[in-house]
């Protein structure tokens, strides 16, 4: 039987945290606007992979964490790194292959990583960072840190082999990890559900490893804060992995060389009129927040991208001494004598 | 000076680190009660227990990527990988995550991670059991490749590896596993990224690496015998390469061969030969001659594998005919 989708939570997350969901989904949104507008002018050369639309899973979890909880990420990335406090403009200034830029331009879009903030990578060969995560999650656990690990992956991962190794491996030591899979209903092009054994990729498989099945609204943000709390506390308190399925939407194509015509204007329309942030702005309303506080989150997160991307565009270009640096923990890349 | 075969040596390097730090654990598959399928860690599962030393299921990028993760994080893993031919099974979790992940993040993380695993033929297995992998770790930037030649050096640069703060793939040559030698008492530890002259020669040089070391120093001997004086070089490690030391031996004798028991294609042999046509081509007084395995899978009944890989007596007549 495939899994159900779970009901809201009965309770009301309170007002703070509500606020800071707002605020951070609405600088993630803006932040991946800017992106692609940054592209349109041809300054953001390579590839990249935007998260417009799937902003409650990376805020709801982040809110969630302690600081030093580890993030790991996929090449469509820049939310759940900025989320957990990352530079807004060492992010901007990487996509656009400056010397400030957050790898000083080694890394770009698929790679932002900032291990100060617990964002441990992104990482962009599908499913190679789930066993990694479950790594971090093996020292936290001998360690006796305390620390989660959260590892964000689409739904297309769901189909290789280092997700079935990694839960495996993730309960057989029950690892602190929580697996989160942003199910956006598309691999790259194609849809999950015509190349997948099960109706919900993620959740239809977790009992096979003796887990509970999760399947939630990935585009409610209050019920990705609840989920990420739940699964985290429990990750915590050494009762070992979750398997997360999220059902969200990418607004736009898988990357920006594809304008995604193969989605059907109902689907897209019926997924554009569940937009995280604005049914989240909606419900804040109703809440009986003023207007004008949630004007002034916007405000700010616009301003904030504003500088973020000035900042970027006055940066230098990447410097070429950088090419033989940091391949090594010398600082260098000498392979001889 | 203790006599210790080879695979005794590779369980006293780990006991030497984990002994000395706690944040060393040991992961793979058979690795615990069963002390691994070539028994080069007997003994480790009884002193350190299940915690530190942790059997995993048949599960290569799992182990690679698990021991990466917790080499971001604070542990030194050493994990095993049973057959070097099961590399392929995560390349990708070696070749696009340990390699790279240092440098993508701009030296964000340190990956202080050994990956053991037994290479190379001489036993028989076949060609997806025997084959000899160093090339192909060799070619990725940002990993470390030491294949060691004798117990001590098993010893000695295991331990160097796990103090490494870079991924080392360690090459275990399986057929060496049973070989006794002298191993130092008492704390061992090697530095990467040495050569080793272990026979002096003035007419040529004779480079060479883990198996093919041994094979290469009797091959100096019978060459002896007929008056070509054979310098011969344990190479220990590929990345770092100690050029300096290699360089200098080939200037002194004007010839160099490599042994190496790769397929022919890009053998670490062929960059060698790259380098010392660079930099010293004028010291060379003939061609450098690379003695390798054929460009074929390796075959497994006896008389084949014997043939494919170099001999002594390959290696003592290529010379002999080379240097006439």
């Amino acid at each position: 039987m495939s899994a159900r989708v779970e009901e809201p939570p009965a309770a009301e997350v309170d007002r703070p945290t509500r606020l800071r969901l707002y605020q951070l989904m609405v600088e993630l949104r803006d932040f991946e606007q800017r992106a692609y507008e940054l592209f349109l002018e041809n300054l953001v050369r390579g590839t990249s992979h935007l998260a417009l639309g799937q902003e409650a899973i990376s805020a709801g979890y982040a809110v969630a964490m302690r600081v030093d909880d580890y993030t790991f990420c996929t090449y469509r990335g820049h939310g759940h790194t900025l989320a957990r406090g990352a530079s807004m403009a060492a992010a901007m200034a990487e996509l656009l292959g400056r010397g400030n830029g957050m790898l000083h331009g080694k890394g770009g879009s698929m790679h932002l990583t900032d291990v100060k903030h617990g964002a441990m990578g992104s990482y962009a060969i599908v499913g190679a960072h789930l066993p990694i995560a479950a790594g971090a999650a093996w020292s936290a656990q001998v360690r006796k840190s305390g620390q989660v690990a959260v590892c964000f992956f689409g739904d297309g991962t769901t189909n290789i082999g280092a997700f079935h190794e990694a839960l495996n491996l993730a309960v057989i030591w029950t690892l602190p990890v929580v697996f989160v899979c942003e199910n956006n209903q598309y691999m790259e092009y194609t849809p999950i559900r015509s190349v997948t054994a099960v109706e919900h990729p993620a959740a239809d498989r977790a009992s096979a490893y003796g887990l509970k099945p999760i399947l939630v609204d990935g585009n409610d943000a209050d019920v990705m804060y609840e989920t990420a709390r739940q699964t985290i506390d429990k990750a915590r308190n050494g009762a070992g992995p979750s398997l997360v399925e999220a059902l969200t939407y990418r607004h736009g194509g898988h990357s920006r060389a594809d304008p995604a015509k193969y989605r059907p204007d109902t689907e897209v329309r019926e997924w554009l009129s569940r937009d995280p942030v604005k049914r989240y702005r909606e419900r804040l309303l109703a809440a009986g927040i003023a207007e004008a506080e949630l004007n002034e989150i916007e405000t700010r997160a616009q301003q904030k991208v504003d500088t973020a991307t000035q900042e970027a565009r006055n940066g230098a270009p990447a410097r070429v001494d950088e090419i033989e640096r940091q391949v090594w923990s010398d600082g260098g890349a000498a392979w001889r004598n | 000076m203790a006599e210790l075969s080879f695979r005794e040596a590779i369980a006293a390097g780990i006991a030497q680190e984990m002994e000395r730090d706690p944040m060393v654990y040991f992961i793979g598959e058979d690795v615990g009660a069963a002390g691994g399928v070539f028994k080069a860690t007997v003994g480790l599962f009884e002193r350190f227990g299940p915690d530190r030393v942790r059997d995993t299921p048949i599960s290569e990028q799992a182990i690679v990527g698990a021991a990466m993760g917790a080499a971001m994080t604070g542990l030194r893993p050493v994990a095993e990988i049973m057959f070097s031919d099961f590399l392929a099974t995560c390349w990708d979790m070696i070749a696009n995550q340990v390699a790279k992940t240092r440098y993508m993040t701009d030296g964000q993380v340190s990956i202080p991670l050994v990956i053991r695993t037994a290479n190379g033929g001489g036993t028989r297995f076949g060609a997806q059991h025997s084959q000899s992998l160093e090339n192909w770790a060799m070619a990725v930037p940002g990993l470390k490749v030491v294949a060691p030649s004798t117990p001590a050096d098993a010893k000695g640069l295991l331990a160097g590896a796990i103090r490494d703060p870079d991924p080392v793939i360690f090459f275990e040559q399986k057929s060496l596993y049973g070989v006794n030698g002298e191993v130092p008492d008492g704390e061992h530890v090697e530095r990467l990224g040495e050569a080793k002259v272990r026979r002096d020669g003035k007419d040529c040089t004779i480079v060479a690496l883990a198996a093919m070391v041994p094979k290469a120093m009797q091959a100096a001997e019978q060459l002896a015998a007929d008056g070509i004086q054979a310098a011969v070089v344990d190479v220990r490690s590929l990345v770092p390469l100690d050029t300096r030391t290699i360089l200098r031996e080939v200037v002194k004798t004007g010839r160099l061969f490599t042994v190496e028991e790769n397929p022919r294609l890009c053998g670490w042999g062929a960059e060698l030969a790259s380098i010392v046509a660079d930099e010293c081509f004028d010291d060379l007084d003939g061609p450098i001659v690379r003695i390798t395995t054929p460009h074929v899978p390796l075959p497994a009944a006896d008389v084949l594998e014997d043939a494919a890989m170099p001999s002594v007596e390959r290696i003592t007549q290529t010379v002999r005919s080379s240097m006439r």
